[in-house]
């Protein structure tokens, strides 16, 4: 058995922080490095991801505005006004976004305590099991911005919103979180992988993109079905994109109400990916 | 001050004592051992010490801390090998060190090097650059303790470091422990395998159901609580619960299902009188005491069943 190594040095090279040092930075950062490591993990299927995040705009630009755009225009003029396109893109940008919180804030989860157990390796570091949970929040927030920015480009390259809209990729990355924080909270509760996230997939995803107001406006549908927009993430966050993108009246404290529906259900939703979190990683 | 200071430690999950008032003590530079059977609360008691499972009653202090308490401060200066590895099989060997460091806020530059370093010591040089999914069973192991290394710990805690193991990567890791105990890093492991807690182990504990049922070195606990030398005789599986009573007046006697054990300070001189008296082993052999032999004493069971 040959070595190359000083053995000496390898236990204290003396080249460390010294632990007190490392125990400081990581109570400030340790939410960074986690997401630092999810993002790079995510390189396993980036291309893939760009791939995914520039074919369905295109895609969904073909079907809605060649499609069903030309349909519904020359029956009644558009949507409040404007060419169905320009009323569909924003709608279709935000769940666009939302909808890939149902893979990155599922399986994924699941796995860090289950099948890989990465996240119990990440709680013997100096990191918190607070700093994992959140750290797994900002890195999907950070693919969601990525995700957003493409479809918007995209957007942009076919004339359906001009430069001015761009805060819309905010609000659907803030969308999607405030859809993915209590998917995340209720992935992390799961002891064994069954139907459920292919239920939610099919009862509470494929309903929401339907039915929240992404194709059609919440109002024209029967009052009784309206509080599936209301109680979407999706449906709050294509109101202000709507705005954005072609200036879609709504009053000021209606965009207010927006903002605070998204924040609040994602900060209950962190709190509970928090606690859920520190209940499995610390019992 | 001990590394390792645990009073009356206890962990209740629901109506199982898994860890039940266990007292011990380590000290720096020691390599300490918790052997004992599957489900002794041996896994427990390390989590415990890493703040990651919360303990239900009495005191524990890591290098004056407590880990529930300054949980950031105590894992800096510790490094984990859980009992099963849970390395990122998506990333390279090499990635896993560098990512897992990162962890410890150690920054880049301090870290590429030091994985290099880390998979020379751990034999990994050639995989450095393999994903995780496509290394054997003993490298993922070694890599998973080269990852505990990588923020330079001044403790170690390795549970079950060898179980799964073949016998070659056994030793290759046995090695690289004895090497981190001479630079004076304090080790604690967990086994089940009494050879390895005789080869690794300065002093330990030996546990069943979460208690404390003996403690001391090894040759101590051999001295303690069995004979010099152990004869084994086998009669084949009917006869041997028959001859017990022939055999009572040799010394202390185990019966298990396949072969008797015989605890005396002389085993040949015992075999010979065994012979003498016209019983005829199908095999025997003689061999000194272990700690196989000390838990079978204690508990009454073996180790591995
Ligand atoms: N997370 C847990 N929930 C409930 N029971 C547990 C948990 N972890 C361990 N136990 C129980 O605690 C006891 C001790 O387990 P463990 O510490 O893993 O033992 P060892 O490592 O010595 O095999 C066992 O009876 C085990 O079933
Ligand atoms: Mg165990």
């Amino acid at each position: 058995m040959t070595d190359f190594v000083d053995t000496n040095a390898l236990a204290y090279s003396g080249r460390a922080l010294q632990p007190a040092r490392q125990a400081e930075l990581t109570r400030r950062w340790g939410w960074w490095y986690q997401a630092e490591w999810r993002l790079i993990g995510m390189k396993a299927y980036w291309s893939s991801a760009v791939g995914t995040a520039l074919l369905t705009p295109v895609l969904y630009l073909i079907a809605m505005g060649v499609g069903l755009g030309t349909l519904v225009d020359a029956g009644s003029g558009g949507v409040g006004g404007v060419p169905y396109l320009t009323f569909v893109a924003p709608g279709l940008l935000v769940s666009t976004v939302v909808m890939s919180a149902g893979s990155e804030l599922t399986f994924p989860v699941m796995d860090g305590f289950k099948w890989s157990k990465l996240y119990f390796a990440r709680s013997a570091t100096a990191a918190s099991a607070l700093q994992v949970s959140i750290g797994e929040l900002v890195a999907v927030g950070v693919r969601f911005l990525g995700e957003a920015v493409i479809f918007w480009l995209v957007l942009i390259v076919a004339g359906v919103v001009g430069f001015g809209s761009w805060p819309m990729v905010l609000v659907a990355a803030l969308a999607g979180l405030s859809f993915g924080a209590p998917l995340m909270a209720y992935a992390a509760t799961l002891e064994e992988e069954g139907f459920q996230f292919s239920l939610v997939q099919r009862f509470v995803i494929a309903p929401m993109f339907l039915f929240a107001g992404t194709f059609f406006p919440l109002e024209s549908m029967p009052l009784y079905l309206q509080w599936i927009g209301w109680i979407s993430p999706m449906w709050h966050g294509t109101q202000i994109a709507r705005m954005l993108a072609y200036g879609m009246p709504l009053p000021w404290w209606m965009v207010l109400l927006h903002l605070l529906f998204l924040v609040a259900v994602l900060v209950v939703g962190a709190v509970l990916a928090i606690r859920f979190f520190t209940r499995r990683l610390a019992r | 001050m001990p590394v390792i200071e645990a009073r009356e430690l206890t962990k209740i999950y629901g109506e199982v004592r898994a860890v039940d008032q266990i007292s011990f003590e380590v000290a720096p530079g020691e390599s300490f051992g918790l052997l004992g059977p599957n489900g002794a609360g041996k896994s427990t008691t390390m989590r415990m010490i890493g703040g990651t499972s919360l303990r239900t009653s009495g005191t524990l202090l890591v290098n004056g801390l407590d880990p529930e308490v300054n949980g950031p401060e105590v894992r800096a200066n510790l490094g984990v090998v859980p009992q099963q590895d849970n390395l990122d099989n998506e990333l390279r060997a090499r990635e896993n060190l560098v990512m897992y460091g990162r962890y410890f806020g150690l920054p880049y530059s301090y870290l590429r090097p030091k994985a290099e370093e880390l998979l020379q010591f751990a034999q990994l040089t050639e995989k450095a650059a393999e994903k995780v999914d496509n290394l054997s069973g003993g490298m993922k192991r070694r890599l998973t303790i080269a990852r505990a290394l990588i923020n330079e710990p001044r403790v170690l805690l390795l549970d079950e470091p060898t179980t799964g193991l073949d016998p070659q990567a056994r030793h290759i890791l046995w090695d690289r422990l004895f090497r981190l105990k001479e630079q004076g890093v304090t080790l604690i492991v967990t086994t089940h395998f009494m050879d390895e807690a005789e080869q690794l182990c300065d002093r330990l504990i030996v546990m069943d159901h979460g208690r404390i049922v003996a403690g001391g070195s090894p040759a101590e606990l051999i001295r303690q609580y069995s004979t010099r030398e152990v004869l084994e005789l086998r009669f084949g599986s009917e006869r041997n619960a028959s001859l017990v009573d022939q055999l009572r007046d040799f010394g202390r006697l185990e019966v298990l299902p396949d072969r008797v054990l015989v605890y005396t300070e002389d085993g040949e001189a015992a075999l010979e009188a065994v012979r003498h008296r016209g019983l005829v082993p199908v095999t025997s052999l003689v061999r000194r005491s272990s700690l196989e032999d000390v838990f079978l004493r204690l508990t009454g069971r073996s180790l591995i069943d």
